[in-house]
Parts: C-alpha cells; structure tokens; sequence
C-alpha cells in the first residue's frame, strides 16, 4: 500500500517543486497539494484541492484523502502577492493550529514534517558563535517571522506530545537560496547596492533549494538504516560567507550606514511596502547566524550537495552580474600586476608579507 | 580574597630557572649568534643590562642583511609582489574562506598581525618567556591575568603565540559580550578568531583542538585601579575549568607583566559609565584630560611567562560537575598565575625598560 502525502504550501515554488519530486518516489501512490489560492506552476500528478489553512475545512481534507504523511510547508516570511503581514501571521500560526488540530483528529496520519527556519534562534550579540539545536536563545525574536516561527515550533512540541505515535520531525532551514525561491534575503541581494551596517560583518549561511527538496523528501519517507528522521534538526549548507564576501563576489557594492539610520529606513520602505525589509532581516544582516548541522548529518543523515559557498555562487549566476563584477576587479589587479616594477611596487606594502 | 601569605620568590622551580639560565649564558657576548628573533627575545630579561638597548641593535643587525639581499634579489621582490596582487585579488573578489566563528585567517596572518606587531616589538618590546609549554597540537586553554583598561593585553598574548609558537599555532581568544556589541570592534574581533566567552563557544573551539585563551577575572581585572595592580581579582565561577575538563585540555597558566601600567586607572567616572553602557569609564593622568592624546598607552616593558600545563585529561567525566573539585583547581591556575606575576614583577627592573 502506498502512502498518501498531504502536502500545504503548494502555491510557491518551493512547494509545487517538492510536490513534482515526491510523486516520482516509488513508495509513494498519491499527492495532495493544498494551498489556499491556486498554483501558477503545473503539480504534475498531484490533487490539488484550494483551501484555507485558516478555515476548519482542512480537518475534513485530511478525514476524506486519509493522508498518512503531512508535509506542512506553508511557514512563510512573505505574502505570496499582496498580502499584508497580519494575513501572513494568520496563515502561519492559525493555520499551523488547524492543521495539528486536524491531525490530532485524524487516525491515519503517521508522519509529520514541518518547514521551520533557524530564524527561531533570534540574532543577537550575546548568543553563542554557532548554534545547536537546543540551544536557548538568549533573546527570543519579539515579532515578525520569527516570533511565528517560534509559536509554530511551540505548536508542533504540543502535538508531539498529544501524539506520540506520530514521527514529528522539524527542519530548521537556513537561509534559502538557489535560482527559484523568493525571499526576503534573495530580494535584498538583487538590490542594485547592498545597504549593510556599519562596522557590523555578518556570519551567513546558506542552503539550496535543491538541499531543501532532497531533505524534505528524505523526512517524509521511512528513515534509513540507522538514522532518524523524527526531531528538530538545523539545515545548513557547510561553510560561512561574510556579508561583505557575499557583496564581492556578487559585485554589488555596499553602503555602510548606522545601525540607527538602518533601522529608521526599513521602517520607512516597509511603511511603503517596496520590500519586506523586517526588523529580524536587520538583525540578521547586523550580527548574523551559524547554526551547527552535526545532528543533520549524524542523526538525520542528510549531507547537503551544496556548500554555502556553492549555493551562493549558483544563486549569483542566476541574477546577472552586479555593478562590479568580481571578474571585473580581478582584471584590474591583474593589470596592475602587468604594470611594470615601479608602478606596482608601493601596493602591496601591507598585504605582502 | 584569600591571597598566598607566603611568596617563594626565590623557589627553584625547574619551569623558573630552565628559563632563567640561557639568558645568563648568552650574556657572555653570544648574542650576536642569536639572529633569530625567539632566541633574541630570550634574551632580554638580563639583569644587568637594559633590555630596550639589547633591542635596537638586533633590529638594526637585522636590518641590513635584508636589505642587500632584497636589491641583489630582485626575484624576492617580485615574487613578494606578485604575492601582494595575488592577495588584494583574493580579498577584492571575496574569493577567501573564513570558518564558522568568522576567523578569517589570512587577514589575521598578512594584515591584522603586520598591524600589531609593531606596538608588539617596538612599543611593548614583548618578551616572551615558557613558550614552550604550550603544546604543538590538540586544543589547550591558556588562562591569563587581565589588566590595563583596554584588553591589549590579550592582543598582544595573540601576537606571541603567532609569532613565537614553532608550530605557528593560532590563539582563539574569548571576549566579552561588550566587544560583540560594539561597532566595527565585533567584526574585527571576530576576523581575528575571538568569540564570546560561553561555555558552548569554548567547549567547541577546544573540541577542534584549537588553542583558547581565556581571561576569567573579566572586567573586574581590566578595570580595576592602579593601587591595586597585579593582585589577581575572582576568577568567576571557574567555568573555564569545567570546561577544560569536559574537553580533557590541559590549561596553561599565563601571567602578563607589563600591561597594568599601561593605562593606570586612577579613577572611575562611574556615572559616565552606565550612561555609556560601559563597565567602567577609566579616567587616568592623561585620559581624558588631553582628549585622544591622552588615550596612547604607556610605553612599558612586557613579559609574558606561559607556565607549566595543568593536565586536566586523568579526571573522570563527572568531575566537570564537581564543586570542589573546580574551586581546587580554579584556585591552583590562580596561585600559579599570581605566584609568576610577583616573581615577575621582581626580576623586573624598571617599569619601562
């Protein structure tokens, strides 16, 4: 007998990609691709049935196509189109609520994964360097995504509970990126000149699309031979890029600005809905974020395909070369290089040793 | 406080006369041999002739050799250029890793040291003794006195290992909070391989095998006044020492002669402070009365004296929870540390030279 995945969340490309993917797995003999306004992009095979993750109607979904497996993937920073972030929090958080609500109910249901973000950890200069999967963050994210990342999380620990016989397992993903998904980080790298701030270089970390897909499907089926697939685990690529390593290699200059005058005009785009540029974005691009992916790879055994670094310059591919190419910038150097003895000889006082 | 009544200054100690005795041999006019700069620094704690006289002719000794060779040699130099360009390329086009703590290891070795190392054999004219004691491979926390108003001490500790380490070892420091929140000093500090001082940060920095430095009298000793320097403060709560222990790395004593006198804290404005946020607002003969003048170090002598390991490796894994058994060996690193500094601070002639 083959399973029934219920997956939610479809309408964005991350989720009609997992849909098209997961229907190609041998084990699995149904899709059912939920999401409250209907998909731009084709789900290949899947049912896709529109409702509300807000509305009760979900429980009544889940009775009829008596899904074993829920991929809930409808934990989003952004509004798909114009939606404002009040409507955003109620998808997240009421929806995650319904959707438990429906699984508790629901006598089938086995398997349960849910798309976090490291997000829950907050970003703050007090915290440790890398973070573990049980490590308490010392200041806990006040509102935005965050905040509904940390009160889903808080949801699905209360299901766990009410229902031990349902595998739960939380994927904490870094930063997303790859040559598809929008967020609110890809958004802010296709800005013609990165704002950063000043005297602040933050830690990032990656993970790619593709990553995110392989890791979704590997939660969602039986664990492997001696892994385990149930818990909360942190997504991450290997490696760390500087913000200011992410500039120059995309060749986008930055302006450095005080962390006030950031602060005063994010407050100012968002006011005028240009960008989602929220206070945890902010704060991430101000004291950045390492979390540590041993569990992944010993408990889960996930190994990413793509590195940070990969994953970042696959993403610069796809967004068309910046103000300063970095090919650019080595051909300057290049032809300084080539400049005869006298010319070059003062440069690299401090750099050589 | 419960200090050591009883200082065996003159104890022979096999660490204490191992490294007394090769100075009063080179005293005999070998010295010119000693080109190398670990011997020549060596040799300077002579008591009968002035350090900082020994030091300008090794320079100027130094000097010259290097200079014919650089012109005769026009390969070197170019060889050094091409390094140059092949660095700012590096760094222009972010093409350069950094690890997860953000320690990015080239700019530390080909800038950030070139930066100190200056004020580390010219200003301070750092004399390192016991370098030995710090192991070639495998983590170990070396634990110092800390003083000074400003935490050069612990630059400078950084300096001496890079420089004089054999094995080129790296010194990963633990800072406080305060450096992580302060602009443009977090991103340098974390460029430079420090990081918070928590137990999850240190205990995974040892478990990589790197060298940590710790300084556990914190702010009480880098902001304490001059009347009472050199007296070691509390050394917290000992968590450096349950974590050595967890990890099983040895902790090397390290005591700093010098750096109290750079700035002596005749006072405390303590109401600037907390407007300021800071833990202290030092005011001294010359800060802030003669504005940034005011804020240029003293031009002291330094010692630094690495002591003897204190395994930690023979304990059982429970012992890292053990009350006494941390007080017992907080209190050992400590009296070990103390007892160095006044043998120190004997041997030592003047403040300045």
């Amino acid at each position: 007998m083959g399973k029934v995945v219920l997956v939610t969340g479809v309408a964005r490309q991350l989720g009609g990609r997992f849909v098209r993917r997961i229907q190609r797995d041998p084990q699995v003999e149904r899709v059912i691709a939920v999401d409250a306004v209907p998909p731009e992009h084709h789900l290949g095979g899947a049912d896709f049935i529109q409702a509300d993750l807000r509305q009760p109607t979900i429980a009544r979904v889940l009775a009829e196509t008596a899904a074993d497996t829920v991929v809930h993937l409808d934990v989003t920073a952004t509004a798909l189109g114009s939606g404002s972030r009040t409507s955003v929090k109620e998808t997240n958080v009421i929806g995650t609520m319904q959707l438990l609500g429906a699984c508790q109910k629901s006598p089938n249901v086995k398997r349960l994964v849910v798309k976090s973000s490291t997000n829950v950890y907050g970003s703050a200069p007090r915290d440790p360097a890398v973070f573990t999967e049980t490590t308490p963050p010392k200041s806990l994210p006040s509102g935005g995504f965050a905040k509904d990342t940390v009160e889903v999380e808080g949801y699905v620990r209360g299901f766990a509970r009410r229902r031990p016989d349902v595998a739960v397992c939380v994927l904490r993903f870094a930063n997303i990126l790859g040559p598809t998904v929008e967020t609110p980080l890809a958004s802010y790298f296709s800005l013609p000149v990165l704002p950063t701030v000043f005297g602040y270089d933050p830690r990032l970390q990656f993970v790619h699309e593709d990553d995110v897909i392989e890791v979704l499907r590997i939660a969602s089926h039986e664990p492997e031979r001696g892994t385990l697939n149930s818990g909360t685990f942190n997504i991450a690529g290997d490696g760390v890029l500087l913000l200011s390593q992410c500039s120059r290699r995309l060749g986008r200059p930055t302006v450095p600005l005080l962390l006030p005058a950031v602060t005063w005009a994010g407050s100012l785009v968002r006011t005028l809905g240009m960008t989602d540029f929220s206070p945890e974005q902010i704060r991430l691009l101000t004291h950045g974020r390492v979390v540590s992916t041993t569990q992944m790879r010993e408990t889960l055994g996930f190994r990413p395909k793509h590195t940070t670094a990969e994953t970042f310059a696959d993403f610069a591919r796809n967004r068309g070369p910046g103000l300063l190419p970095p090919e650019t910038v080595a051909g300057a150097v290049d032809r300084i290089a080539a400049l005869p003895l006298a010319g070059g000889g003062n440069l690299p006082t401090q750099s050589a040793n | 406080m419960a200090d050591a009544k009883v200082i065996p200054f003159d104890d022979d100690r096999s660490r204490g006369s191992a490294v007394q005795r090769p100075p009063r041999r080179r005293s005999a006019g070998s010295r010119r041999k000693g080109t190398e700069s670990s011997l020549v620094r060596e040799v300077q704690p002579l008591p009968s002739r002035p350090p900082a006289q020994d030091d300008v002719p090794v320079t100027g000794e130094e000097q010259p050799p290097e200079q014919p060779r650089d012109e005769s040699d026009h390969g070197g130099l170019e060889r050094r250029i091409a390094g140059g360009l092949a660095f700012l390329r590096r760094r222009l086009t972010g093409d350069y890793d950094i690890d997860d703590f953000g320690y990015d290891e080239e700019l530390t070795d080909q800038v950030l040291m070139s930066l100190l190392r200056p004020v580390y054999e010219k200003y301070f004219r750092v004399e390192v003794k016991g370098i030995e004691n710090i192991p070639s491979d495998g983590g170990a926390l070396i634990v110092a006195n800390h003083s000074g108003t400003l935490p050069m001490d612990g630059l400078m500790m950084q300096v001496a290992v890079h420089d004089q380490h054999p094995d080129g070892r790296h010194l990963r420091l633990l800072a406080a909070d305060l450096v992580f929140m302060l602009p443009v000093v977090n991103e340098l500090a974390r460029k430079l391989g420090h990081t918070l001082a928590c137990a999850e940060d240190a205990e995974r920095l040892l478990a990589q095998g790197e060298l940590v430095g710790v300084m556990p009298e914190g702010f009480k000793g880098i902001g304490k006044p001059f009347s009472e320097r050199y007296k070691l403060q509390r050394f917290g709560r000992g968590g450096f020492v349950s974590t050595a222990l967890r990890q099983g790395a040895p902790i090397i004593p390290c005591s700093i002669v010098g750096a109290e006198e750079i700035y002596p804290m005749i006072g405390n404005a303590k109401t600037l402070a907390r407007v300021l946020g800071f833990p202290y607002f030092p005011l001294t003969p010359t800060f802030p009365w003669l504005g940034p003048l005011g804020a240029i170090p003293l031009p002291t002598k330094w010692t630094i004296q690495f002591g003897e390991p204190i395994p930690t490796d023979g304990f059982p894994p429970e012992a890292a929870e053990d009350p006494m058994l941390m007080f017992n060996l907080t209190d050992q690193v400590r009296e070990q540390i103390q007892h160095t500094l006044y043998k120190l601070l004997v041997q030592r002639r003047s403040v300045f030279f």
